[in-house]
């Protein structure tokens, strides 16, 4: 893809997030200089340590980065205030889970509207838009369900509807199909890219499966003990009806 | 996030812990109940006294004495007014004068005398008191048997239970239950007693000595420099029992009390001779009479002061109860203060539950919280969340607990009654919550929940959501 004639969406620069363990300072991210251009589906890949779920965190503005910088359409996440951050995570990213972290006592049309309260849009018009975020990833028939009461595909599905619901330009996954079976995580990732696709948003997801990246994913970055360790681009099969129907 | 939405989250948020948070909010209506219980008890003691002396007619009286009478109430008011010899004498004139003050209602004398009662053709000695006409409200009365004077001239008496007990010979015995009132009056409604007293009748001086001849053996004369003197001749009168009262009209009179009433103006027109009548020697010859006591009544007790300043500028000595009543509220004053920090330390106790319930929604919510700010709440959403939830416990603590304070008033007042009632006394209000307590106690336990609050609500908000969204 050419990378230099987009606009470079995600820019991070020489970034590092030590954690300190007793007295073993723990790199998790150490010193990673990545550009990701608007519209990219990118996977980050790893094995667990690797650094790649503290990498996505800084990127989604939930931890701040202890050296470098994480620029995210030209504003750099460090220099943010608490509550700067709190609206650039509400508008900016949407974020899904491998735990799918639901709030098990709401029901999910409450769930997914939960976003809009914090943005403070008017009740009348936070069912409606709830219904159509769950409608698009085909629950409308769960709206009173609780989390509990669905399966995994099901919750991951709800909360993808919530990612989506204060239309944000980036899509944050972290393992999103690791909970689920083959057949399910199949139906997220079609969901996933068909955001990529038709709704244009930036991907960025965690995964340990290299066989999942290179099936959806057009660029994977490898990371090893929080280092940069590869970024390769990777031409996926646009025949997205074969691969919805298909397996992993 | 907006308000509304705020306290709807937190309102659910609530009901999914259900009984903690009950617990919670039981604990907080405790602490209010507690503080409302206490203090609408104090209020309705205080108001009690206050009735029971407003009643009583004491509040608004201020009593006038003579400089002359060398026998002043307050000290300082002696040291500092006009020398007895030169300040005025309490006569009608200055009375008329007084009771034209503004604000007096009345000014009236206070005709006190001993005198023999006979009852059965046997006599009794006792002090006799003149009432005025507006004393019929007077508390004294409440429990009387019979009925007031009906006139102010009627030769009728009303006898205070003692003295009653005494005309029918029983005197009670120390331990004994007291007669009621009741039984006494029922013999004595009705009844004559005959009065012996004295009258002090003024004599022009050229007609002392046909009036030597005239008069009875027990008069007596008295030569006076400015040409005037009084006699003094023995009378008899007849008077109707009409009332027996229970408690006593003339209680604050401590040993001068009189036991036996009569109507004041019937008082005056039988111009008894009386102590005071020896000692002014020089309004003898006048035939406006001089009075020991003259009772002001105020039209308020807030009045009270600045009438007792305007007789004092005429050069009389004043008391009233206002005075003495400065020490009575100051009493009530701490022990509402008392009261209050006992209700307060319950609210206390429930504040620490409070802080103790939300710091383990925090614990247990931790994943919720690391949830909500993942997906965008700013810190001051989830403060507000928490503390909206504190403000929930305590808005529904406060009125469960001023409903459960004023059911405990008034339990207790309904105990208090039926006690009162086996000790035959009228039953009284001794519990009252005013609106302000209700209010006031519904704020406090609102702020003092919010305030509990405050610690847990900003550590909810501090958490870091990585940190919670870690751990399952």
């Amino acid at each position: 893809m050419p990378r230099a004639e987009s606009s470079i969406a995600i820019h991070t620069e020489n970034l590092c997030r030590h954690y300190r363990m007793g007295d073993t300072l723990i790199r998790a991210v150490d010193g990673i200089s990545i550009q990701v251009v608007a519209g990219e589906f990118v996977a980050l890949l790893g094995t667990s340590g690797s650094g790649k779920s503290s990498l996505l965190n800084l990127i989604a503005g939930l931890d701040r980065p202890t050296s470098g910088n994480v620029v995210v359409q030209k504003s750099d996440l460090a220099k943010l205030s608490r509550e700067e951050l709190a609206k650039y995570r509400l508008h900016t990213v949407g974020m899904v889970f491998q735990s799918f972290n639901l709030i098990p006592s709401m029901t999910l049309l409450e769930n997914v509207e939960l976003p809009l309260r914090f943005a403070e849009v008017d009740r009348d018009k936070r069912g409606g838009l709830a219904r159509q975020a769950l409608d698009r990833v085909g629950l409308s028939a769960r709206l009173r369900h609780r989390p509990t009461e669905l399966s995994g595909g099901e919750q991951q599905r709800a909360s993808l509807a919530r990612a989506l619901i204060n239309q944000p330009q980036f899509l944050l996954a972290d393992e999103p199909t690791g909970n689920l079976d083959s057949q399910t995580g199949t139906e997220i990732m079609n969901f996933i890219r068909e955001f990529n696709e038709t709704l244009g948003m930036t991907i960025i997801m965690v995964t340990h499966e290299r066989t999942l990246a290179e099936r959806y994913a057009n660029r994977m970055i490898f990371l090893a003990d929080g280092k940069l360790v590869g970024d390769q681009s990777n031409v996926v099969s646009t025949n997205s009806a074969q691969m919805r129907g298909g397996r992993l | 996030m907006k308000t509304y939405d705020m306290a709807e989250l937190a309102v659910r948020n609530l009901r999914e812990s259900i009984l903690r948070n009950s617990l919670t909010t039981v604990g907080i209506s405790v602490g209010v109940a507690s503080l409302v219980a206490m203090l609408s008890l104090g209020i309705g003691l205080q108001q009690l006294a206050g009735r029971r002396l407003q009643k009583s007619g004491l509040f608004d009286t201020v009593v006038v004495t003579s400089r002359r009478d060398l026998r002043g109430f307050n000290r300082e008011q002696e040291e500092n007014g006009p020398a007895p010899a030169e300040s005025p004498a309490l006569n009608e004139s200055a009375r008329q004068q007084i009771a034209q003050l503004p604000n007096v209602v009345e000014a009236y004398p206070d005709i006190r005398f001993i005198t023999e009662l006979r009852y059965e053709d046997k006599p009794y000695l006792t002090m006799m008191a003149g009432l005025p006409f507006s004393a019929k409200n007077n508390d004294a009365f409440d429990g009387m048997q019979g009925s007031f004077f009906s006139s102010d001239t009627a030769p009728e008496v009303i006898l205070q239970k003692s003295f009653a007990a005494q005309l029918l010979g029983k005197t009670p015995k120390a331990g004994s239950e007291e007669e009621s009132v009741t039984d006494l009056a029922k013999p004595l409604l009705g009844k004559q007693l005959t009065m012996k007293y004295a009258e002090r009748t003024a004599t022009p001086a050229t007609d002392i000595a046909a009036k030597k001849d005239t008069s009875s053996a027990n008069s007596a004369e008295t030569n006076n420099p400015g040409g005037s003197a009084y006699s003094v001749i023995s009378r008899e009168t007849t008077l109707k029992i009409v009332g027996v009262s229970d408690l006593d009209p003339d209680s604050m009179r401590g040993q001068a009390r009189a036991r036996v009433f009569m109507p004041l103006k019937l008082a005056q027109n039988l111009h008894v001779m009386q102590p005071s009548d020896l000692r002014d020697t020089t309004n003898m010859a006048n035939s406006t009479p001089a009075y020991t006591t003259v009772e002001v009544h105020v039209k308020s007790p807030t009045q009270v002061q600045a009438v007792e300043d305007a007789i004092k500028k005429m050069g009389f000595n004043t008391f009233s109860i206002v005075d003495a009543t400065r020490s009575l509220r100051q009493f009530f004053a701490v022990l509402d203060l008392f009261l209050g920090i006992f209700g307060s330390l319950a609210l206390a106790v429930a504040s620490i539950g409070i802080i103790n319930t939300l710091v383990m929604a925090i614990l247990e919510r931790r994943r919720e919280i690391g949830i909500m700010k993942a997906i965008g709440a700013s810190d001051g959403d989830v403060k507000g969340l928490f503390f909206a939830e504190a403000g929930v416990m305590g808005i529904f603590g406060g009125f469960v607990g001023v409903a459960l304070g004023w059911a405990i008033g008034r339990v207790i007042n309904l105990g208090t009654n039926v006690y009162l009632k086996r000790q035959h006394f009228p039953p009284e209000q001794i519990w009252f919550v005013p609106w302000w307590l209700v209010l006031g106690a519904i704020a406090f336990a609102i702020v003092v929940s919010l305030l509990s609050g405050l610690y847990p609500a900003s550590r909810a908000a501090r958490l870091d959501p990585v940190q919670a969204l870690r751990y399952e």
